[in-house]
This record gives structure tokens, sequence and C-alpha cells, in this order.
């Protein structure tokens, strides 16, 4: 198999536009004619099924939550990215391109972000007419924070509620053609498998989650939308529903997995507290403009954090990066956290957490400053932790968070299976070995409203006249015959383990052999146990219930199967990166100063992963990433 | 922590439910309320026994998938906290904790304490949008939003669409969703053109399925983001500026 990326040629600054005039049209009268599935209804998928609908597409839209409006998306809080130089601080298409491909540590493909940074004006130009209400400054005109990787305020952000609000302004966009009947909506639905058919995407089999119903849905293209796998940790900041089902039960069929090792740890969450926690908060990264982060000097300093005087305190960041200071990426903070709580310095239960203290901004600025640019999230703080984080340091510790990794796709975000497009976090397109914080929004948003409403036309028109694969079809009756049998074995194994149990001990091997950082033997202690575990569970696992209800057991029950497969991918494709970049560090390859090491000449691919079946192991795939544009050079903060 | 729980079981939509009394020991103050139910759920299914249904995602209080009533009051006892942002210290020892779903005849019943809250995408779908295609808007500066205007459009869009105010209302009403989604885009001049339309279309979709409002102010009460009844009196306002006009071809 060779990986065709179909990166237009030409100056990078004419991709783009070279190439949408290159795409093929469709006609409007003729647009009404094809069908298309949407499964996902956060930022790419509400994004892409209004603006594919506005265009005159019939579209059906999926999701498991019991309305679009729900979508994980909502919890993003920071802020979403634009090269708009508003603040006239030298930021530019350039300049948002090169921060990105330099933040995702040289392993990014230069077309596709370049092509982001171009669109990045005008998603704030459409959510500011759909009237997302980002904050302003007196004169009216939109304001700007800075964020983490980036020496420009380029962030736009209403509070600390920015995904909030985009995913509102999407689903009113979505809502507006449900009522015009271009969409049809099917909420507490969920995408169960693929169905290919002559190597094309042709449909999917759902799972009604209130009856119970496994059904067929067809149409002439398939887009997944369906988000990241954190989860696959257990304890992440993702919502509780999030899961890999759509793309892993895809990649099953055929669609290749890219650089799953890919794994974002966000610097900035509350410490877990007990054996109970079933999530963990994120505390935005914005609260890194002001907040300073430090650990007392020595080990085991047992002084109440206002109790140490400044010389005994270690503003860790600042010292090691002074030109970032505490806004170097979300990598390099999530490490120097886990360097010094395993130096024993940490603080708090067990010693796994570090301060983010908000005292010298509060005397430079005064409380009420802070409250207008955190309250929500200081509220949100002090409810979870009983502390008050206005009158001491909030403790804070890294958290598994967004998954670079994800389904691959060619330039116009199909996957390698004909008909299959993937956007948002669910593909691996932009963001390469590590996200900057306020793209993960930037990017969801780019692939539905602006470039998959284009690339998707040019295979619909290479198909016109064909129409959808009836659902009588034996490739519809032989996928749903296989998800019913799947359900059926998972309710009557009937062992003495709950769902739950078994991912917690996933997320805790996940956790401690391919978290925040891994090396070859914790990578083979992984391989070797993973499959074990996988056993078990199709053994012991205790469901209960039966399938023709609402039973959420048997919902998480199939989750986490796919999760304990994607596990063993994730763990395979860390072991055979030998080197480090960017969230992935693998302790063999460090610099001198304790920085990831890349090894450029071996490893500057993409790892598309295809999957061997029941039996043979996986084919890696290489996509060779060519940096005509940026220097690769070694990543530097200081 | 030692709890006694009374929660409402209830198989489907058309089958009756009761009340179920539950013990459990060894609870954690420093647990979130969903804890404690995962908690209960995790020993239910090793007996063998039904686990509680109940609507949850986010757990960090913006999704607004969760919500209960827990001792009478949506969300339970701590203000401006949603169920999963709700901990157990907000409980003491020994104390029985009522939890029910929302209570409205909007929202039915589809098992133990999930609901049916599609009535609130309707309102939505019937005018709580701008009409802004992709690809068509002007410059995003282009046109000033006063600051202060832009904060009242963003103190009404923190609505999560919960529930919340529906279940507590005497009256099931939905006037506090809705007025919220009314006034966001309403007081924004991107709104402006579809200002008396929007409003007329919202109320009377929300009409269809809810109570009427008789100025209790429970919503308010319970409301997880604190939203203002006042955005329900210019709702009102709106509505009244555009029901005088309508048919005469005036902003809409």
């Amino acid at each position: 198999m060779t990986l065709d990326a179909k990166i237009p040629a030409g100056p990078i600054e004419q991709k783009w536009e070279k190439h949408r005039f290159d795409l093929k049209l469709v006609n409007p009268a003729n647009k009404r004619k094809f069908s298309i599935l949407v499964v996902g209804s956060g930022l790419a998928g509400g994004a892409a099924s209004a603006t594919l609908a506005e265009l005159g597409y019939d579209v059906k839209c999926f999701c498991y939550q019991d309305s679009p409006r729900r979508a994980h998306s909502i919890a993003a809080q920071g802020g979403i990215n634009a090269a708009k130089n508003y603040q006239n601080d030298g930021d530019s298409i350039r300049r948002l391109f090169y921060d990105t491909v330099k933040g995702g540590d040289f392993r990014s493909r230069e077309g596709n972000v370049y092509r982001l940074a171009q669109v990045s004006v005008e998603i704030i130009d459409q959510c500011v007419a759909q009237g997302v209400p980002f904050a302003r400054e007196y004169g009216g005109h939109l304001a700007n924070r800075s964020f983490g990787g980036a020496q420009v305020s380029r962030t736009f952000y209403a509070r600390g509620q920015t995904g909030q609000q985009l995913l509102l302004g999407a689903y009113q966009a979505l809502s507006r053609q449900i009522a015009r009947g271009k969409v049809k909506m099917y909420p507490r639905t969920e995408m169960l498998d693929l169905v290919v058919h002559e190597g094309r995407a042709r449909g999917i089999v759902v799972r009604d989650l209130v009856t119970g119903e496994v059904r067929s849905e067809t149409g002439d293209a398939v887009v997944l939308a369906t988000g990241g796998y954190s989860n696959v940790f257990f304890l992440s900041t993702n919502a509780k529903g999030c899961n890999t089902t759509a793309i892993w039960r895809a990649h099953r069929r055929g669609a290749l997995f890219a650089n799953p090792c890919y794994t974002q740890i966000h610097p900035t969450c509350i410490p877990v507290s007990g054996d109970y926690q079933s999530k963990l908060t994120l505390m935005s990264e914005s609260l890194r403009n002001d907040g300073r982060i430090w650990v007392p000097d020595d080990a085991g300093d047992e002084r109440k954090p206002g109790d140490i005087p400044a010389e005994d305190r270690d503003y860790y960041l600042e010292r090691k990066y002074p030109a970032f200071g505490n806004l170097v990426p979300r990598d390099i903070a999530s490490r120097a956290a886990k360097e010094v709580c395993d130096a024993g310095r940490g603080v708090g239960p067990g010693g796994r957490g570090v301060y983010l203290d908000f005292a010298d901004a509060i005397r430079r600025l005064g409380r009420k400053a802070i409250e207008e640019r955190y309250g929500n999230l200081f509220e949100m703080y002090e409810r979870i932790t009983d502390e008050n984080p206005y009158e001491v340091p909030m403790r804070i510790y890294p958290a598994p968070h967004y998954t670079m990794g994800g389904l691959w796709v060619d330039y116009n975000l199909m996957s390698n299976v004909p008909g299959l497009y993937v956007v948002g976090e669910a593909n691996f397109s932009d963001h390469g070995a590590n996200r900057l914080g306020a793209s993960a929004l930037m990017q969801g948003l780019a692939d539905g409203y602006f470039v998959l409403p284009y690339t998707i036309g040019d295979y619909l028109a290479r198909h016109m006249g064909e129409g959808p694969l009836p659902t009588d079809h034996a490739a519809f009756g032989q996928v749903e015959e296989e998800v019913r049998e799947r359900v059926r074995r998972l309710l009557t194994i009937d062992g003495s383990r709950t769902v739950d149990s078994f991912h917690r001990e996933l997320g805790q091997i996940c956790w401690d052999k391919c978290g925040m950082s891994r090396d070859r033997e914790s990578l083979r202690e992984a391989l070797r146990i993973l499959p074990e575990l996988r056993e078990r569970y199709w053994a012991e696992v205790k469901v209960g219930g039966d399938g023709e209800e609402l039973n959420q057991s048997l919902e998480r029950a199939g989750r986490v199967a796919d999760f304990l497969e994607l596990a063993e991918l994730m763990c395979l494709d860390a072991l055979d990166r030998e080197e480090s970049c960017g969230t992935h560090f693998r302790t063999e390859y460090q610099t001198p100063e304790g920085e990831a090491l890349r090894r450029d000449d071996e490893y500057a691919y993409v790892a598309a992963w295809e999957h061997g079946g029941e039996s043979e192991d996986p084919v890696l795939h290489k996509e060779t990433l060519d940096f005509e544009n940026v220097a690769l050079s070694q990543r530097s903060y200081k | 922590m030692r709890l006694k729980l009374q929660i409402w079981r209830q198989p489907g939509p058309d089958s009756a439910g009761r009340l179920v009394d539950y013990e459990l020991a060894d609870v954690s103050p420093d647990m979130s309320f969903l804890e404690m139910l995962d908690v209960l759920n995790e020993g239910l299914i090793e007996k063998g026994e039904e686990p509680v249904a109940f609507d949850h995602d986010c757990r960090e209080g913006i999704c607004g998938t969760c919500g209960m009533f827990i001792n009478g009051q949506a969300h339970g006892p701590r203000a401006r906290t949603t169920t999963c942002q709700l901990h157990m210290r907000s409980f003491r020892d020994g104390d029985t904790i009522r939890i029910e779903p929302w209570r409205a005849r909007a929202f039915p019943v589809i098992r133990d304490l999930v609901v049916d809250r599609s009535p609130f995408d309707r309102i939505i779908q019937s005018g709580g949008f701008i009409s802004v295609n992709t690809g068509s808007a002007p410059e995003a500066n282009i046109t000033p939003v006063p600051k202060d205007v832009a904060e009242l459009a963003m103190d009404a869009a923190e609505c999560i669409g919960c529930g919340a105010c529906v279940a507590q209302c005497p009256n099931g009403a939905a006037q506090l969703f809705t007025a919220a989604k009314v006034s966001h885009l309403n007081v924004l001049p991107q709104g402006r053109a579809e200002r008396d339309r929007r409003v007329l279309a919202m109320v009377r979709a929300m009409e269809e399925s809810f109570g009427s409002c008789t100025n209790y102010a429970e919503c308010e009460a319970v409301c997880p983001k604190g939203i203002s009844i006042d955005f329900i009196a210019r709702m009102n306002r709106d509505f009244l500026k555009a029901a005088l006009t309508e048919g005469e071809g005036g902003s809409r």
C-alpha cells in the first residue's frame, strides 16, 4: 500500500487555493441527490453537518448524547487561535503555521497546517456572525489573550467557556438545518460499525441506545467526527462517554490508524483525590498567563505554601525556560511537573501536584481583575477541592486530555477507505506530536466549516448517479449480524467483574507504561499484559440487563472492548518510534538537558497502521514528512 | 460517611415507578455526587441487580447532561452547582437522600433518572439561531459590539440546557431557557435582523410543550449558571413588540 497524502504542488501559500479550483464540483441541483452520514455532533461534526446541509446535501447526523448540543467540544475552556493579528504584535498566517509545526515537534504535514492557519481567520468571522459572544474591548472590538507555545496574542475567547459558545454556534446552525428538513438528527444513537463494500465506505450500523434496536444506515459518504481516545487511560479530562469505537471499528474495516502514541497530557488539571475518582477536571491553560508554577526547593518541605518564602521556592518553568516561562507548550510543562514530583518535591496528597499560584497576579492586578478573567475556573476549583484559590495556591497535576493520533487522512480529509472522511480530533492531521493550546477548536471548525464541504464534493462528483447501497444488501446484513452477535456475547459472559473495574485496570496500565514518559521495557511489559487483560475481559466481565433497552453498562462494555484493542496498538506504536518527539517521550532518547531528542533521519514520518485481522500483527505504513518551509530544528523555548 | 438513599426506579416510559431504598457505607466527602452513584451501581451490578440509569457526560458542569432532583431540589442543595459538581461534603453522615428524575410533563421519564428533553431542541430549531450560511460572514471586527452588550449576551448564552428551570417550576414552564437564548441573540447587532421572527417563533414553540410562567422565580434559584429572570422580562417585551407589529413587515 502506498500512502498518497495528495498535497497539492506549488508554493505553500497557494496550495489550498489551487486545490479548491482543481476539485470537482457538484452542481446545486445534484447536491440533494446525495446523502451524507455524519457521526458525531461536536465542533467538527456539527459544523460539517450544518454546512453540508446549507450546500444542499441531505445529511443524517448521529450522536450518543441526548442532544447534539452536548458533545464534548463544549468543555473546552481557554479559546480558539486565529491569525488575525488584531493586536498588531507580529502575528501572521505564516507565524501561526510556524508555531503549530514547531509546537508539534515537526511531526505534522506542512500543507495541512498552512491551510489550517489560512482558514483560521474565516472561522472567527463565521462565529461572530453566528452570535458567538467573544470577549470584547471597550471599543467594541474583539479581545485576545496569549496561550502556551506562542509569543503573540492570537487567542479569541468567551470567558472560560469558549468551547461551549463555539459549539452552541454550530449547534444553532445545525438546528436551523434540522428545521429546514435538510439534516435528520439521531440523538442517543451510537455507531457500532462501518460498512465497506467493494472497497468503499457505504454506510454504518448503529444502535438506538433507548430501544436497543440495531440497524443499518446508508449514504453516499460517511464522515466520522467522533473525537479522541484519551479515555483509554480511564482517568482523563474527556467526558465519560467519549470513546474510540467509531474510529476503531473503521480501523478494523481497513482504515489506517496514524500515530496512536501521540497522546497529550495536559499540565493543568486538578490532581486525583481518591480511588473512586471517575474523571479528571482541567483547569484552563489560560491560567498560566497569570499564575506562576512552583514547588518547594527541598523534598519533604511540609510547610504550608504561604509559609514558604520566595527563596525556598523553585519556579522551575521560569528558571528552565526564561523566554517562555510559564507559557511553554503543554508537553514540556507536563514533563517538568512529573520531573519535580518524581524528585519528591511534589505537593498535596501523594506528592503528585505542583502549585499554580495567583498571589503575585492578585497583588499586581487586584482580585477583581483576576475574578473577571478566571472567576468561573476558580469557582470550579473550589467546588471540587474545597479550597479557595484566591487565598491558597491551586494544586495541579497533568492528566490525559487530547489525542493527536487518529485515523489517517489525506489532504482532503479522506481516509484510505474511499468515501470515509474523518474530521476533528478523530483524524491525525494537523498537530503532529503535540497540539498547542486553543488549536483544537480551530482545527475542528476548520475541518467542519471550511475544508470538508469542499473536498467531499470531489469524491461525490465522481460517483454521480450511482446512488447509495440499499440497506437490504448483503453487505449491510452481514455487518449487522456481527454487531448483534457481539452485543449478545457481551451480555452472556456474565462473569464476576464490572466493566468499569476492567477499564480502571486498563487505564492504570496505559498511564504507568505509556503515559508521560515511556521506555522499551515498560512498553514491552504493556504489550505482554494487555492481551492477557483482554482475554480476561472477554471471560470475566459482568454486564447485566439485556440488549433491548437503555443499558448503560452494555454501552460501556462495547467501548471498553475497543479501548482494550486500541491500547495495544498505542503501545506498539510507542515502542516502534525509537525517538522522543512532542508528547511522545522515550526516556532512552533525551538531550543532556532532558529535552525530547528527535531522530529526524529515521523517524520523520507518519506511522499509519493497518489492522492485521484477528491473528496477524498490525502492518506499519510510513508517510514521509517533507519540510520545505520550516527548517527542522531542536525545539527551544528557553 | 454512611448514607440512606431513596431512588426513583422506573424500568421504562410506560411502566410505573417507585422509590427504592438503598444503603451505602464508606462514602468519602470528597466524592462527587455522581461518583457516589457510580459506587452504588458497581455494587448493584456485582450483585446481579439492575444499576440505576442516569444521564451524565462531561462531569465538569458544562455539558448540561446530568440533572436530578435531590431532596426535592433540582441539582441538590448547593447554589449554582450542577449535580456532577456537587460533592458529598454537602451532606452529613447518616443523611437520607431522596433522588428523583426531573419532574416535568414535557420531560417524560425514559428509565429511572433519565428523561427526554427533546422539546428544548425543538425550541432552538424554531428560531434559536442567526441565519448565516458558512462563508457569508463579513470581517469579524466590522461591527463593534459594545463590551457591556457582549457581556450581557454572554450572561444569557451561558445556559447549559440542563432543564433544572423547567423541573423546579411548579408550572413546568421553560421561560428561563427560552428567554436566555432569545436574549443572547436579540441583544447582539448580528441578531437584530431576525429579532421579531425569532421571539415569536420560539415563544410559540415553547408553548406547545411547556406550561406558563407565573413568576415563581424558582427557575432562577436553581439555575446552575445563575441565569437571571431579567431575561424573561426582556423576552416578554420583545415578544409584545413583535406581536403588535406582526404582519406589518417590520424587523424580522
